[in-house]
């Protein structure tokens, strides 16, 4: 594995300062920013069309948008949060940054891969949003894109969505292949799987997700891309094709990628909360066992998106038993966690505070999933404002809270600043306060007659529509102290010093920001990345 | 001291379950119920929502506690306790969500069944066949009998409820009658961006359900374009209307009036639009419906 030599980055090659975030770089450090940065700027993208949408449902009636641009705004925001903002940010960025060092390497295990990877996301992005303008109208049949719907909305505007999917899927697994040589072999000589921290086991769960579901999703967008193209007719129902596989099909994928969302988070969290309690991580071996336990768990539960199709009697009551097991080893996740803090010294910073309050929002998301998944129980709630409210407390208020707690932890080690506290409390309480006013009224939407991808409603449910678009305008408010805290830091943050946290992970333990080859001699050998509770004063570390 | 912190968390415990469950059995969130699949759906809904409010209410307890009793003061220099685990304390809450949810699972089971969801769907269809031919009870029909049947059918159903059984079932001493009772069928076909709905026996078309109260009604669905959903929020009831395969939607309503029958599938730009109602009569002012809108070719 020379790769990790860091001649072989050749930094003479690579541009230096501001410049190199803009270029083909091979450092990991780099790219992991680039992910980072590229994601947040398709989060506001992805916000601004979550406006247009909390702003057409201000009115019953369908009236600030036609009813073709809702669809493909719809379309457009879901498929612009989780394939450029959540799945990069989470997986991409944090990964690249923070895993080399975990293991003690000095790069990913491929950077040249690791560069593709990235550098595929933004022109797919780009012709993503821009699908508008290239092709007249953009993709109208909801990030699922199931046929026959998808074959008679205009055909261009579909296949440009196909194909930025596709490159978007693309990367993920390079991405994916490259996390898991690089936690399986790259590790410094004497560090033993077990030693990791958590976060490397998220991230080599995640990633064997990637790449036992995402060819899959390949698989099934091409077929449908055929049909739409060359008129074959495998999901076709007037040529003989069958809709219903393309779900199965679809959501073998698509149940995974939600996990591909959160598991990453998981790991972070289990990075961030130990350092802030000042505690070890509780629970170290059941908590990688539950993560292995959730990815065998999260392939053979799909159908549960598809209980009001065409599924018979026995299927429904196999996914209905599987999914809800799931709680199992998500419910020992969220008991450790709590254990972590009990007893600890809690520094209740912006970190923490999104932490907790990806704790709160993630165990409500998780016990309406567990609803979800009894078939009697999703029968009268699918495809509604229910389930609207479901997914947006797991992927917002779980996962974004977590990149956001991750954020506020890791900026000093990115930049060598901290970022402001009071600011990021503002933010964080405005974030908390828009997230549950815009999210907790759509399960009363859902169980009362309120279908989701709509654009008009019963009037009966204006009032609590105004009440969620008011809570999407504070969320939309809440980004302005994290860009101000930003750009204020940038331009005078006060120092953070190398370990600001008193923090044990390896990443701490060399300078913020760190060389480009990561350690200033020999990477250090940790093998107790949680060793917190021994006053600073009796440990010698 | 041990003894104060174990009568403490007891006592906090049963307040957590009382509340619960206090607030599962008042608090409603559900429109007025109006099949027999309702109440079934009623209470497993209690049930969910106690144990969620048992669940959510104790974990935010915990946190707040720890957050606001373990807090770092300012200045404090002092690390937290290095505990690492404790393996028993990890086996009970392994076990309490595995048992919850065996619980949860059976229970949920058991309301499926009721709503008629466990009983093959193939069996609806050709219960309605049989019925066509005027022959047979269905409930009598046996085993191997059916299987010839659906072999014979040629229409194959993909999903659904084929069964009327919850009404059986709720209707206690006359089951027997009630079962007798043959479903009416209504043949339903969901398009961009309407409904269409058409009594074979009496070759009425309807832009809106019309239904007796308390028969049951078997909806035979088919799309025409792409895909639909049938549901109606009253009855609890959903099912997608799906081209090129056929789903069966069997229900019993329970409570006279109207209510709306709505599309829960994308299907285009009008899809918020797809909507008409459902009109559940008493049997008389059914009847008189019927005869009203009977075409004259066939009366
Ligand atoms: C306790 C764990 C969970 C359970 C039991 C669960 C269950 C379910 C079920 C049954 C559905 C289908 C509802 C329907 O469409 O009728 C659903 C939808 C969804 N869930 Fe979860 N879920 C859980 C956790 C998660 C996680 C971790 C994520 C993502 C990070 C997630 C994201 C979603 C999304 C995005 C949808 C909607 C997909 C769509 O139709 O567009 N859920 N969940
Ligand atoms: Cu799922
Ligand atoms: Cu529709």
């Amino acid at each position: 594995m020379t790769v990790a030599d860091p001649s072989a980055l050749q930094p003479g090659l690579q541009p230096r300062g501001w410049l190199r975030y803009f270029s083909f770089s091979l450092d990991h450090k780099v790219i992991g920013l680039q992910y980072l940065v590229c994601g947040f700027f398709f989060y506001l993208v992805g916000g601004a069309l979550a406006g247009v949408i909390r702003t057409e449902l201000v009115s019953p009636i369908a009236d600030f948008v036609s009813r073709d641009t809702y669809n493909e705004v719809l379309t457009l925001h879901g498929t612009v949060m989780i394939f450029l903002w959540i799945v990069p940010v989470v997986n991409g960025a944090f990964g690249n940054y923070l895993i080399p060092f975990y293991v003690g390497a000095r790069d990913m295990a491929f950077p040249r891969l690791n560069a593709v990877a990235f550098w595929m996301i933004p022109p797919a992005g780009l012709l993503l949003i821009s699908s508008y303008l290239l092709a007249g109208a953009a993709a109208q049949s909801g990030w699922t894109a199931y046929p026959p719907l998808s074959l008679t909305t205009p055909a261009a505007g579909q296949v440009v969505w196909i194909l930025s999917v596709l490159l978007l899927g693309g990367s993920s697994i390079f991405g994916a292949v490259n996390f898991i040589a690089t936690v399986l072999k790259l590790r410094r000589p004497g560090l033993k799987m077990m030693q990791l921290p958590m976060y490397c086991w998220a991230m080599l769960g995640t990633s064997l997700l990637v790449v036992l579901s995402t060819p899959v999703l390949a698989g099934v967008l091409i077929l449908l891309s055929f049909d739409i193209i060359a008129h074959t007719g495998f999901f076709n129902p007037a040529l003989g094709g069958n809709v219903v596989v393309y779900q199965h099909l679809f959501w073998f994928y698509s149940h995974p990628a939600v996990y591909i969302m959160v598991l990453p988070a998981f790991g972070l969290v289990s990075e961030i909360l130990p350092v802030h309690a000042r505690k070890p991580l509780f629970g170290y071996t059941t908590m990688v066992y539950s993560i292995m336990g959730i990815v065998f768990l999260g392939l053979i539960v799909w159908a549960h998106h598809m209980f009001t199709s065409g599924t018979p009697p026995w299927m429904r009551l196999f996914f209905t038993i599987a999914t809800s097991f799931i709680a199992v080893p998500t419910g020992i996740k969220f008991f450790n966690w709590l254990a972590t803090l009990w007893g600890g010294k809690i520094a209740l910073n912006s970190a923490m505070l999104f932490s907790c309050g990806f704790i709160l929002n993630f165990v409500f998301g998780g016990i309406t999933g567990i609803t979800l998944a009894q078939v009697p129980f999703d029968i009268h709630v699918h495809d509604t404002y229910y389930v609207v409210g479901h997914f947006h407390y797991i992927v917002y208020g779980g996962t974004v809270f977590v990149i956001f707690a991750a954020l506020y932890h890791w900026y000093p080690k990115f930049t060598g600043r901290l970022l402001n506290e009071d600011l990021g409390r503002l933010h964080f309480l405005l974030t908390f306060i828009g997230f549950n006013l815009c999210f907790l009224p759509q399960h009363w939407l859902g169980l009362n007659g309120m279908p989701r991808r709509v654009a008009e409603y019963d009037p009966a449910f204006t009032t609590l529509n105004q009440l969620s678009s008011v809570g999407a305008l504070i969320m939309a408010i809440s980004t302005l102290p994290l860009l101000l805290n930003v750009v204020v830091t940038a331009l005078r943050g006060q120092s953070a010093g190398d370990n600001p946290w008193n923090a044990l992970t390896p990443e701490w333990l060399t300078s913020s920001p760190p060389p480009v080859e990561n350690w200033h001699g020999e990477a250090p050998l940790v093998t107790e990345p949680y060793g917190y509770g021994h006053t600073p004063a009796e440990s010698g570390r | 001291m041990q003894i104060r912190t174990a009568i403490t968390a007891a006592l906090a415990t049963t307040a957590l379950v009382g509340t619960g469950l206090l607030v599962g059995s008042q608090v409603s969130l559900l429109p007025v119920a109006a099949s027999t699949n309702a109440p079934p759906y009623d209470s497993l809904f209690r049930v969910l929502f106690s144990i969620g409010t048992i669940l959510f209410l104790g974990i935010l307890i915990v946190l707040a506690y720890s957050l606001i009793r373990f807090r770092r003061r300012p200045g404090e220099l002092a690390e937290g306790l290095p505990i690492e685990g404790n393996l028993p304390l990890e086996i009970v809450w392994t076990a309490i969500p595995a048992v919850v949810i065996l619980f949860v699972g059976i229970y949920s089971y058991d309301i499926y069944d009721r709503m008629g969801g466990m009983a093959s769907l193939d069996h609806g269809a050709m219960q309605h066949q049989a019925m066509d031919h005027g022959s047979m009870n269905p409930t009598q029909m046996d085993p191997t009998q059916l299987a010839d049947g659906i072999e014979a059918s040629a229409e194959r159903i993909w999903g659904g409820i084929g069964s009327t059984q919850a009404y059986v079932d709720q209707t206690g001493d006359g089951s027997e009658a009630s079962a007798a009772v043959p479903p009416l069928p209504v043949e339903v076909t969901a398009m961009q961006f309407a409904f269409i709905f058409h009594y074979p026996d009496n070759d009425i078309t309807s832009g809106e359900l019309h239904v007796p109260l308390g028969q049951p009604v078997q909806l035979r669905m088919q799309a025409r374009d792409v895909i639909h959903a049938f549901w109606v929020p009253e009855f609890r009831l959903k099912q997608d209307v799906i081209p090129g395969q056929p789903t069966v939607l069997s229900l019993t309503a329970t409570r006279a009036g109207t209510y709306p029958v709505i599309c829960a599938e994308l299907c285009g730009p009008y899809h918020g639009g797809m909507r008409t109602s459902v009109v559940v009569h008493e049997p008389d002012d059914y009847l008189a419906w019927v005869t009203q809108n009977t075409p004259a070719t066939t009366a």
